[in-house]
Protein backbone atom coordinates (compact mmCIF):
# COMPACT_ATOMS: atom_id res chain seq x y z
CA UNK A 1 0.00 0.00 0.00
CA UNK A 2 2.69 2.71 1.36
CA UNK A 3 4.44 1.69 -2.33
CA UNK A 4 1.87 4.47 -4.20
CA UNK A 5 3.71 7.22 -5.72
CA UNK A 6 1.21 9.75 -4.77
CA UNK A 7 0.81 9.88 -1.16
CA UNK A 8 2.75 9.08 2.04
CA UNK A 9 1.99 6.62 4.61
CA UNK A 10 -1.36 7.99 6.14
CA UNK A 11 -1.09 9.83 9.74
CA UNK A 12 -4.16 10.10 11.80
CA UNK A 13 -5.85 12.85 9.99
CA UNK A 14 -5.54 11.56 7.06
CA UNK A 15 -6.48 8.35 8.29
CA UNK A 16 -9.68 9.74 9.23
CA UNK A 17 -9.94 12.03 5.87
CA UNK A 18 -10.05 8.66 3.93
CA UNK A 19 -12.50 6.86 5.80
CA UNK A 20 -14.55 9.88 5.52
CA UNK A 21 -14.20 9.57 1.64
CA UNK A 22 -14.61 5.94 1.62
CA UNK A 23 -18.14 6.13 3.53
CA UNK A 24 -18.94 9.26 1.23
CA UNK A 25 -18.11 6.54 -1.77
CA UNK A 26 -19.99 4.17 -0.91
CA UNK A 27 -22.76 5.75 -0.07
CA UNK A 28 -22.85 7.01 -3.49
CA UNK A 29 -21.97 3.90 -5.38
CA UNK A 30 -24.63 2.03 -3.28
CA UNK A 31 -27.22 4.43 -4.31
CA UNK A 32 -26.59 4.23 -7.65
CA UNK A 33 -27.08 0.38 -7.38
CA UNK A 34 -29.97 0.85 -5.01
CA UNK A 35 -31.86 3.11 -7.76
CA UNK A 36 -31.11 0.51 -10.33
CA UNK A 37 -32.01 -2.14 -8.70
CA UNK A 38 -35.32 -0.13 -7.58
CA UNK A 39 -36.51 0.78 -11.21
CA UNK A 40 -35.70 -2.63 -12.27
CA UNK A 41 -38.08 -4.11 -9.63
CA UNK A 42 -40.32 -1.12 -9.90
CA UNK A 43 -41.13 -2.16 -13.62
CA UNK A 44 -41.45 -5.67 -12.60
CA UNK A 45 -38.20 -7.50 -14.08
CA UNK A 46 -37.91 -9.38 -11.58
CA UNK A 47 -41.64 -10.49 -11.82
CA UNK A 48 -41.10 -14.53 -11.65
CA UNK A 49 -42.75 -15.27 -14.83
CA UNK A 50 -40.36 -13.01 -16.49
CA UNK A 51 -37.74 -15.73 -15.56
CA UNK A 52 -40.04 -18.69 -16.28
CA UNK A 53 -38.12 -19.93 -18.94
CA UNK A 54 -35.11 -21.19 -16.76
CA UNK A 55 -37.36 -23.46 -15.87
CA UNK A 56 -37.88 -25.55 -19.41
CA UNK A 57 -35.33 -28.23 -19.89
CA UNK A 58 -35.82 -27.56 -24.04
CA UNK A 59 -34.29 -24.39 -23.13
CA UNK A 60 -31.56 -25.18 -20.53
CA UNK A 61 -30.60 -27.57 -23.53
CA UNK A 62 -30.67 -24.96 -26.10
CA UNK A 63 -28.44 -22.55 -24.11
CA UNK A 64 -25.73 -25.31 -23.52
CA UNK A 65 -25.52 -25.86 -27.09
CA UNK A 66 -25.75 -22.33 -27.79
CA UNK A 67 -22.67 -22.01 -25.92
CA UNK A 68 -20.90 -24.98 -27.15
CA UNK A 69 -21.70 -23.28 -31.04
CA UNK A 70 -20.08 -19.84 -29.12
CA UNK A 71 -17.19 -21.97 -27.81
CA UNK A 72 -16.80 -24.32 -31.05
CA UNK A 73 -16.15 -20.82 -32.98
CA UNK A 74 -13.94 -19.42 -29.94
CA UNK A 75 -11.41 -22.92 -30.58
CA UNK A 76 -11.58 -22.76 -34.51
CA UNK A 77 -11.00 -19.03 -34.54
CA UNK A 78 -8.20 -19.03 -32.15
CA UNK A 79 -6.25 -21.88 -33.54
CA UNK A 80 -6.85 -19.71 -37.00
CA UNK A 81 -5.20 -16.61 -35.54
CA UNK A 82 -2.16 -17.89 -34.06
CA UNK A 83 -1.72 -20.08 -37.34
CA UNK A 84 -2.37 -16.89 -39.30
CA UNK A 85 -0.28 -14.85 -36.69
CA UNK A 86 2.50 -16.99 -36.68
CA UNK A 87 3.02 -16.92 -40.13
CA UNK A 88 2.50 -12.87 -40.45
CA UNK A 89 5.13 -12.76 -37.75
CA UNK A 90 7.91 -14.67 -39.42
CA UNK A 91 6.95 -12.57 -42.56
CA UNK A 92 7.77 -9.34 -40.90
CA UNK A 93 10.55 -10.64 -39.05
CA UNK A 94 12.06 -11.83 -42.67
CA UNK A 95 15.48 -10.84 -43.86
CA UNK A 96 14.18 -10.68 -47.63
CA UNK A 97 12.40 -7.51 -48.09
CA UNK A 98 9.68 -9.07 -50.43
CA UNK A 99 8.55 -11.24 -48.12
CA UNK A 100 8.61 -8.22 -44.85
CA UNK A 101 6.65 -5.20 -46.79
CA UNK A 102 3.32 -7.60 -47.79
CA UNK A 103 3.39 -9.08 -44.44
CA UNK A 104 3.65 -5.82 -42.60
CA UNK A 105 0.66 -4.20 -44.78
CA UNK A 106 -1.37 -7.20 -44.23
CA UNK A 107 -1.08 -6.57 -40.45
CA UNK A 108 -1.62 -3.08 -41.03
CA UNK A 109 -4.37 -3.44 -43.23
CA UNK A 110 -6.41 -5.60 -40.73
CA UNK A 111 -5.66 -3.66 -37.89
CA UNK A 112 -7.31 -1.02 -39.38
CA UNK A 113 -10.68 -2.52 -40.35
CA UNK A 114 -13.12 -2.79 -37.73
CA UNK A 115 -13.85 -6.71 -37.01
CA UNK A 116 -17.37 -5.75 -37.41
CA UNK A 117 -16.86 -4.30 -40.61
CA UNK A 118 -15.48 -7.62 -41.99
CA UNK A 119 -17.59 -9.45 -40.60
CA UNK A 120 -20.36 -7.87 -43.04
CA UNK A 121 -17.66 -7.62 -45.92
CA UNK A 122 -17.16 -11.91 -46.05
CA UNK A 123 -20.79 -12.16 -44.90
CA UNK A 124 -23.09 -9.83 -46.37
CA UNK A 125 -20.18 -8.41 -49.87
CA UNK A 126 -18.68 -11.35 -50.60
CA UNK A 127 -21.75 -14.07 -49.21
CA UNK A 128 -22.01 -17.60 -50.31
CA UNK A 129 -20.53 -18.52 -46.89
CA UNK A 130 -21.82 -19.70 -43.95
CA UNK A 131 -21.84 -17.01 -40.85
CA UNK A 132 -19.67 -19.63 -38.73
CA UNK A 133 -17.07 -19.32 -41.43
CA UNK A 134 -17.45 -15.64 -41.89
CA UNK A 135 -17.19 -15.58 -38.10
CA UNK A 136 -14.28 -17.60 -37.63
CA UNK A 137 -12.13 -15.96 -40.88
CA UNK A 138 -12.25 -12.50 -39.25
CA UNK A 139 -11.61 -13.08 -36.25
CA UNK A 140 -8.72 -15.19 -37.84
CA UNK A 141 -7.78 -11.94 -39.91
CA UNK A 142 -8.60 -9.11 -37.10
CA UNK A 143 -6.92 -11.29 -33.97
CA UNK A 144 -3.99 -12.57 -36.34
CA UNK A 145 -2.65 -9.77 -37.31
CA UNK A 146 -2.53 -8.71 -33.33
CA UNK A 147 -0.86 -11.80 -32.57
CA UNK A 148 1.55 -11.01 -35.25
CA UNK A 149 2.45 -7.84 -33.57
CA UNK A 150 3.06 -9.94 -30.02
CA UNK A 151 4.53 -12.34 -31.17
CA UNK A 152 6.95 -9.97 -33.44
CA UNK A 153 7.56 -7.90 -30.55
CA UNK A 154 8.42 -10.35 -28.43
CA UNK A 155 10.98 -12.77 -30.74
CA UNK A 156 12.95 -8.90 -30.70
CA UNK A 157 12.83 -8.24 -27.50
CA UNK A 158 14.64 -11.47 -26.09
CA UNK A 159 17.82 -10.01 -25.26
CA UNK A 160 20.02 -9.73 -27.62
CA UNK A 161 23.22 -12.06 -26.07
CA UNK A 162 20.96 -14.98 -26.62
CA UNK A 163 21.09 -14.69 -30.75
CA UNK A 164 24.61 -13.53 -30.47
CA UNK A 165 25.59 -16.53 -28.46
CA UNK A 166 23.50 -19.04 -30.93
CA UNK A 167 25.35 -17.42 -34.06
CA UNK A 168 28.91 -18.07 -32.30
CA UNK A 169 28.21 -21.48 -32.22
CA UNK A 170 27.21 -21.71 -35.69
CA UNK A 171 23.89 -21.93 -35.82
CA UNK A 172 21.56 -20.65 -38.71
CA UNK A 173 19.07 -18.36 -38.40
CA UNK A 174 16.26 -20.71 -38.85
CA UNK A 175 17.78 -22.72 -35.70
CA UNK A 176 18.23 -19.63 -33.62
CA UNK A 177 14.62 -18.45 -34.20
CA UNK A 178 13.20 -22.15 -33.61
CA UNK A 179 15.92 -23.55 -31.09
CA UNK A 180 16.52 -20.14 -29.05
CA UNK A 181 14.65 -17.28 -29.74
CA UNK A 182 11.05 -18.79 -30.02
CA UNK A 183 11.11 -20.62 -26.95
CA UNK A 184 11.77 -18.05 -24.62
CA UNK A 185 9.35 -15.36 -26.39
CA UNK A 186 6.59 -17.75 -25.91
CA UNK A 187 7.23 -18.32 -22.33
CA UNK A 188 7.46 -14.62 -21.98
CA UNK A 189 4.67 -13.89 -24.11
CA UNK A 190 2.41 -16.70 -23.05
CA UNK A 191 0.09 -14.95 -20.75
CA UNK A 192 -0.37 -11.75 -23.44
CA UNK A 193 -1.33 -14.31 -25.86
CA UNK A 194 -4.12 -16.20 -23.68
CA UNK A 195 -5.34 -12.52 -23.00
CA UNK A 196 -5.74 -11.64 -26.61
CA UNK A 197 -7.44 -14.86 -26.60
CA UNK A 198 -9.92 -13.54 -24.26
CA UNK A 199 -10.35 -10.80 -26.79
CA UNK A 200 -11.57 -12.90 -29.33
CA UNK A 201 -13.80 -15.21 -26.74
CA UNK A 202 -15.72 -11.21 -26.55
CA UNK A 203 -15.52 -10.48 -29.91
CA UNK A 204 -17.21 -13.98 -31.28
CA UNK A 205 -20.71 -12.37 -29.37
CA UNK A 206 -20.12 -10.28 -33.30
CA UNK A 207 -21.44 -12.88 -34.87
CA UNK A 208 -25.02 -12.84 -33.69
CA UNK A 209 -24.86 -9.50 -36.15
CA UNK A 210 -24.97 -11.58 -38.87
CA UNK A 211 -26.69 -13.93 -37.64
CA UNK A 212 -24.73 -16.84 -36.06
CA UNK A 213 -26.49 -18.29 -33.97
CA UNK A 214 -24.39 -18.25 -30.74
CA UNK A 215 -24.55 -18.03 -26.90
CA UNK A 216 -26.18 -14.40 -27.38
CA UNK A 217 -28.33 -14.74 -30.66
CA UNK A 218 -29.75 -17.62 -28.91
CA UNK A 219 -30.65 -14.90 -25.90
CA UNK A 220 -31.64 -12.43 -27.83
CA UNK A 221 -33.93 -14.11 -30.24
CA UNK A 222 -34.83 -17.01 -28.64
CA UNK A 223 -35.42 -15.90 -25.15
CA UNK A 224 -35.77 -12.57 -25.24
CA UNK A 225 -38.12 -11.82 -27.74
CA UNK A 226 -40.28 -14.75 -26.78
CA UNK A 227 -43.69 -13.47 -26.15
CA UNK A 228 -44.76 -16.60 -24.81
CA UNK A 229 -42.77 -15.77 -21.45
CA UNK A 230 -43.11 -11.96 -21.99
CA UNK A 231 -40.83 -10.44 -24.07
CA UNK A 232 -37.70 -11.24 -21.14
CA UNK A 233 -35.38 -9.03 -22.90
CA UNK A 234 -33.60 -6.98 -19.86
CA UNK A 235 -33.78 -10.39 -17.54
CA UNK A 236 -32.13 -12.21 -20.72
CA UNK A 237 -29.47 -9.62 -21.25
CA UNK A 238 -28.65 -9.65 -17.66
CA UNK A 239 -28.52 -13.65 -18.08
CA UNK A 240 -26.53 -13.69 -20.90
CA UNK A 241 -23.91 -10.84 -19.71
CA UNK A 242 -23.22 -13.28 -16.55
CA UNK A 243 -22.52 -16.17 -18.99
CA UNK A 244 -20.06 -14.39 -20.66
CA UNK A 245 -18.44 -12.82 -17.50
CA UNK A 246 -18.02 -16.07 -16.33
CA UNK A 247 -16.05 -18.03 -19.52
CA UNK A 248 -13.89 -14.22 -19.93
CA UNK A 249 -13.29 -14.52 -16.41
CA UNK A 250 -12.22 -17.84 -16.33
CA UNK A 251 -9.91 -17.25 -19.06
CA UNK A 252 -8.57 -14.07 -18.06
CA UNK A 253 -7.49 -16.18 -15.01
CA UNK A 254 -5.83 -18.83 -17.15
CA UNK A 255 -3.43 -15.57 -18.39
CA UNK A 256 -3.20 -14.13 -14.47
CA UNK A 257 -1.54 -17.80 -13.36
CA UNK A 258 0.64 -18.24 -16.29
CA UNK A 259 1.84 -14.59 -15.42
CA UNK A 260 2.19 -15.67 -11.93
CA UNK A 261 3.87 -18.96 -12.99
CA UNK A 262 6.54 -17.21 -14.83
CA UNK A 263 7.81 -15.00 -12.36
CA UNK A 264 8.43 -17.56 -10.30
CA UNK A 265 9.94 -19.59 -12.96
CA UNK A 266 14.20 -20.12 -12.81
CA UNK A 267 14.07 -20.11 -16.74
CA UNK A 268 12.32 -16.66 -17.12
CA UNK A 269 13.68 -14.51 -19.83
CA UNK A 270 12.72 -10.89 -19.21
CA UNK A 271 12.29 -9.05 -22.24
CA UNK A 272 14.10 -6.05 -22.71
CA UNK A 273 13.93 -2.91 -25.20
CA UNK A 274 11.11 -0.61 -26.81
CA UNK A 275 9.56 -4.45 -27.95
CA UNK A 276 8.82 -5.07 -24.40
CA UNK A 277 6.80 -2.10 -23.61
CA UNK A 278 5.25 -2.58 -26.97
CA UNK A 279 4.09 -6.12 -25.58
CA UNK A 280 2.79 -4.60 -22.40
CA UNK A 281 0.89 -2.01 -24.61
CA UNK A 282 -0.74 -4.71 -26.43
CA UNK A 283 -1.40 -6.83 -23.44
CA UNK A 284 -2.58 -3.42 -21.52
CA UNK A 285 -5.15 -2.86 -24.56
CA UNK A 286 -6.80 -6.37 -23.64
CA UNK A 287 -7.27 -5.57 -20.40
CA UNK A 288 -5.25 -8.05 -18.41
CA UNK A 289 -2.19 -6.98 -16.11
CA UNK A 290 0.70 -8.56 -17.64
CA UNK A 291 3.37 -6.42 -16.69
CA UNK A 292 2.00 -6.40 -12.88
CA UNK A 293 3.27 -3.14 -11.18
CA UNK A 294 5.72 -1.56 -13.68
CA UNK A 295 7.68 0.31 -11.42
CA UNK A 296 9.22 -2.97 -9.86
CA UNK A 297 10.40 -4.91 -12.91
CA UNK A 298 11.58 -1.33 -13.90
CA UNK A 299 13.88 -1.05 -11.11
CA UNK A 300 15.39 -3.88 -11.32
CA UNK B 1 -16.52 4.14 -58.28
CA UNK B 2 -19.74 5.61 -58.89
CA UNK B 3 -21.53 3.41 -55.46
CA UNK B 4 -19.67 6.15 -53.65
CA UNK B 5 -19.95 9.44 -55.74
CA UNK B 6 -23.58 8.54 -56.08
CA UNK B 7 -24.53 8.63 -52.24
CA UNK B 8 -22.30 10.89 -51.24
CA UNK B 9 -25.06 12.01 -48.73
CA UNK B 10 -25.62 8.51 -47.20
CA UNK B 11 -22.07 8.34 -47.06
CA UNK B 12 -21.67 11.99 -45.21
CA UNK B 13 -24.50 11.31 -42.54
CA UNK B 14 -23.07 8.16 -41.55
CA UNK B 15 -19.64 9.09 -41.65
CA UNK B 16 -20.59 12.42 -38.84
CA UNK B 17 -22.67 9.80 -37.22
CA UNK B 18 -19.97 7.80 -36.27
CA UNK B 19 -18.06 10.92 -35.48
CA UNK B 20 -20.16 11.69 -33.38
CA UNK B 21 -20.45 8.53 -31.31
CA UNK B 22 -16.51 8.49 -31.34
CA UNK B 23 -15.94 12.17 -30.30
CA UNK B 24 -19.14 12.01 -27.34
CA UNK B 25 -17.83 8.00 -25.86
CA UNK B 26 -14.31 9.03 -26.34
CA UNK B 27 -14.89 12.49 -24.02
CA UNK B 28 -17.08 10.50 -21.80
CA UNK B 29 -14.77 7.49 -21.17
CA UNK B 30 -12.16 9.69 -21.01
CA UNK B 31 -13.91 11.33 -17.76
CA UNK B 32 -15.16 8.06 -16.03
CA UNK B 33 -12.10 6.39 -17.22
CA UNK B 34 -9.82 8.81 -15.47
CA UNK B 35 -12.55 8.60 -12.02
CA UNK B 36 -11.97 5.02 -11.74
CA UNK B 37 -7.91 5.47 -11.99
CA UNK B 38 -8.14 7.98 -9.23
CA UNK B 39 -10.35 5.59 -7.20
CA UNK B 40 -8.19 3.02 -8.28
CA UNK B 41 -4.81 4.68 -7.26
CA UNK B 42 -7.01 6.10 -4.19
CA UNK B 43 -5.60 5.52 -0.41
CA UNK B 44 -9.06 4.46 0.43
CA UNK B 45 -9.11 0.61 -0.08
CA UNK B 46 -13.21 0.53 -0.33
CA UNK B 47 -13.39 2.91 -3.23
CA UNK B 48 -10.23 1.02 -4.86
CA UNK B 49 -12.03 -2.42 -4.08
CA UNK B 50 -15.40 -0.71 -5.66
CA UNK B 51 -13.38 0.01 -8.73
CA UNK B 52 -11.18 -2.58 -9.21
CA UNK B 53 -14.56 -4.90 -9.84
CA UNK B 54 -15.80 -2.89 -11.74
CA UNK B 55 -12.78 -2.86 -14.07
CA UNK B 56 -12.87 -6.75 -13.98
CA UNK B 57 -16.50 -6.95 -14.25
CA UNK B 58 -16.67 -4.53 -17.85
CA UNK B 59 -12.87 -5.89 -19.16
CA UNK B 60 -14.88 -9.38 -19.32
CA UNK B 61 -18.33 -8.59 -20.94
CA UNK B 62 -18.06 -8.21 -24.79
CA UNK B 63 -19.16 -4.95 -26.27
CA UNK B 64 -22.33 -6.38 -27.91
CA UNK B 65 -23.63 -7.71 -24.80
CA UNK B 66 -23.40 -4.18 -22.69
CA UNK B 67 -25.00 -3.09 -25.88
CA UNK B 68 -28.28 -5.29 -25.33
CA UNK B 69 -28.18 -4.71 -21.56
CA UNK B 70 -28.04 -0.56 -22.14
CA UNK B 71 -30.41 -0.80 -24.95
CA UNK B 72 -32.96 -3.04 -23.09
CA UNK B 73 -32.20 -1.56 -19.43
CA UNK B 74 -31.60 2.24 -19.96
CA UNK B 75 -35.31 2.97 -21.14
CA UNK B 76 -36.40 1.11 -17.59
CA UNK B 77 -34.78 3.09 -15.15
CA UNK B 78 -36.67 6.08 -16.57
CA UNK B 79 -34.52 8.65 -15.98
CA UNK B 80 -34.80 10.57 -19.13
CA UNK B 81 -36.21 9.58 -22.51
CA UNK B 82 -33.11 7.88 -24.13
CA UNK B 83 -33.06 7.25 -28.03
CA UNK B 84 -30.86 4.31 -29.38
CA UNK B 85 -27.83 6.81 -29.69
CA UNK B 86 -27.74 8.08 -26.61
CA UNK B 87 -27.89 4.28 -25.15
CA UNK B 88 -25.12 3.75 -27.82
CA UNK B 89 -22.96 6.40 -26.29
CA UNK B 90 -23.03 5.05 -22.70
CA UNK B 91 -22.45 1.62 -23.91
CA UNK B 92 -19.53 2.80 -25.38
CA UNK B 93 -18.29 5.25 -22.71
CA UNK B 94 -18.86 2.40 -20.19
CA UNK B 95 -17.14 -0.49 -22.72
CA UNK B 96 -14.22 1.94 -23.04
CA UNK B 97 -13.58 3.49 -19.42
CA UNK B 98 -11.81 0.50 -17.60
CA UNK B 99 -9.39 0.25 -20.70
CA UNK B 100 -8.72 3.95 -19.76
CA UNK B 101 -8.78 3.29 -16.21
CA UNK B 102 -5.64 0.74 -16.57
CA UNK B 103 -3.73 2.89 -19.03
CA UNK B 104 -3.61 5.68 -16.76
CA UNK B 105 -2.91 3.98 -13.82
CA UNK B 106 -0.16 1.82 -15.35
CA UNK B 107 1.37 4.85 -16.56
CA UNK B 108 1.06 6.56 -12.82
CA UNK B 109 3.26 3.48 -11.84
CA UNK B 110 5.86 3.78 -14.49
CA UNK B 111 6.72 7.07 -12.24
CA UNK B 112 9.60 6.00 -10.65
CA UNK B 113 9.02 6.11 -6.37
CA UNK B 114 12.34 7.59 -5.37
CA UNK B 115 10.94 10.66 -7.87
CA UNK B 116 7.81 11.59 -5.79
CA UNK B 117 9.67 11.21 -2.54
CA UNK B 118 12.31 13.43 -3.60
CA UNK B 119 10.00 16.09 -4.38
CA UNK B 120 8.25 15.20 -0.84
CA UNK B 121 11.31 15.73 1.03
CA UNK B 122 12.18 19.05 -0.59
CA UNK B 123 9.31 20.28 0.93
CA UNK B 124 6.84 20.57 -2.18
CA UNK B 125 3.11 19.78 -1.80
CA UNK B 126 1.02 17.34 -2.86
CA UNK B 127 -0.50 18.95 -5.66
CA UNK B 128 3.29 20.39 -6.47
CA UNK B 129 4.56 17.00 -6.27
CA UNK B 130 1.40 16.19 -8.93
CA UNK B 131 1.55 18.75 -11.42
CA UNK B 132 5.32 19.35 -11.30
CA UNK B 133 7.24 15.71 -10.86
CA UNK B 134 4.61 12.80 -11.54
CA UNK B 135 2.09 13.79 -13.94
CA UNK B 136 4.65 15.03 -16.84
CA UNK B 137 6.66 12.08 -16.18
CA UNK B 138 3.28 9.54 -16.23
CA UNK B 139 1.74 11.70 -19.29
CA UNK B 140 4.71 9.80 -21.42
CA UNK B 141 3.58 6.34 -21.00
CA UNK B 142 -0.24 6.89 -20.87
CA UNK B 143 -0.54 9.20 -23.75
CA UNK B 144 0.70 6.61 -26.61
CA UNK B 145 -1.26 3.30 -25.27
CA UNK B 146 -4.57 6.30 -24.91
CA UNK B 147 -4.39 7.00 -28.44
CA UNK B 148 -4.51 3.48 -28.82
CA UNK B 149 -7.58 2.64 -26.79
CA UNK B 150 -9.24 5.77 -28.66
CA UNK B 151 -8.39 4.14 -31.65
CA UNK B 152 -9.86 0.68 -30.56
CA UNK B 153 -12.89 2.85 -29.38
CA UNK B 154 -13.25 4.35 -33.18
CA UNK B 155 -13.44 0.55 -34.50
CA UNK B 156 -16.05 -0.54 -31.86
CA UNK B 157 -18.40 2.66 -32.68
CA UNK B 158 -19.53 -0.14 -35.88
CA UNK B 159 -21.24 -2.25 -33.21
CA UNK B 160 -23.69 0.36 -32.68
CA UNK B 161 -24.87 -0.73 -36.66
CA UNK B 162 -25.90 -3.81 -35.17
CA UNK B 163 -28.63 -1.98 -32.73
CA UNK B 164 -29.66 -0.26 -35.52
CA UNK B 165 -28.02 3.19 -35.36
CA UNK B 166 -27.24 4.83 -38.38
CA UNK B 167 -23.52 4.49 -38.68
CA UNK B 168 -20.82 3.84 -41.54
CA UNK B 169 -21.23 0.12 -41.00
CA UNK B 170 -25.11 0.32 -41.54
CA UNK B 171 -25.10 2.29 -44.66
CA UNK B 172 -24.94 -1.07 -47.16
CA UNK B 173 -28.41 -1.77 -45.99
CA UNK B 174 -29.48 1.68 -47.80
CA UNK B 175 -27.20 1.10 -50.75
CA UNK B 176 -28.62 -2.52 -50.83
CA UNK B 177 -32.16 -1.02 -51.43
CA UNK B 178 -31.34 1.82 -53.61
CA UNK B 179 -29.99 -1.16 -55.90
CA UNK B 180 -25.92 -0.73 -55.31
CA UNK B 181 -23.55 -3.50 -54.52
CA UNK B 182 -22.93 -4.37 -50.97
CA UNK B 183 -19.83 -5.57 -51.46
CA UNK B 184 -18.87 -2.43 -53.13
CA UNK B 185 -20.42 -0.15 -50.76
CA UNK B 186 -18.91 -2.49 -47.35
CA UNK B 187 -15.37 -1.92 -49.17
CA UNK B 188 -15.96 2.45 -49.00
CA UNK B 189 -16.83 1.51 -45.51
CA UNK B 190 -13.53 -0.12 -44.76
CA UNK B 191 -11.52 2.44 -46.67
CA UNK B 192 -13.19 5.21 -44.30
CA UNK B 193 -12.23 3.73 -41.68
CA UNK B 194 -8.25 3.04 -42.67
CA UNK B 195 -8.32 6.66 -43.79
CA UNK B 196 -9.91 7.60 -40.21
CA UNK B 197 -7.86 5.26 -38.28
CA UNK B 198 -4.34 6.24 -39.68
CA UNK B 199 -3.89 10.16 -38.37
CA UNK B 200 -4.36 8.45 -35.02
CA UNK B 201 -1.96 5.57 -35.30
CA UNK B 202 0.92 8.50 -36.76
CA UNK B 203 0.19 10.47 -33.65
CA UNK B 204 0.70 7.53 -31.73
CA UNK B 205 4.06 6.13 -33.36
CA UNK B 206 5.22 9.93 -33.32
CA UNK B 207 4.49 10.24 -29.79
CA UNK B 208 6.35 7.12 -28.93
CA UNK B 209 8.93 7.64 -31.36
CA UNK B 210 9.62 11.14 -29.62
CA UNK B 211 8.99 10.46 -26.27
CA UNK B 212 11.22 7.00 -25.83
CA UNK B 213 14.62 9.31 -25.68
CA UNK B 214 13.76 11.27 -22.99
CA UNK B 215 12.94 8.24 -20.74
Amino acid sequence: MSSSVLTDLPGPKARARHALYGVIGTIIILGILAFVIYRLADSGQFNPELWSWIEYQQIQLSIVSALLRTLEAFAVGAVLALVFGALLAAGRLSDHRWVRIPAGFVVELFRAIPLLVLMFLLFFGIGGISSFLAVVLSLMLYNGSVLAEIFRAGILAVPHGQAEAAYALGMRKTRVMLLILLPQALRAMLPTIVSQLVVLLKDTALGSLILFQELLYYFRQGIGGQTDFGNPAVPSAISVAAIYIVICLLLSWLATYLEKRNRRSKKRVVLEGPEAEQVEQIALASGTEVSGGGQHDKNQ
Amino acid sequence: MNVLTDNLDVYGSALLNTVLLFVFSAIGALILGGILAVMRVSPVPVLRGFGTVFVTIVINTPLTVLFLLFLFGLPVLQIANIDPFVSAVIALIVYTAPFICEVIRSGINTVDLGQAEAARAVGLTFGQSLANIVLPQAIRSVVPPLINQLNALLKNTTVAAGFSVSELALVYTTLNERGYSTLIALCWVALAFIILVTPLLITQRMLEKRWRVAR
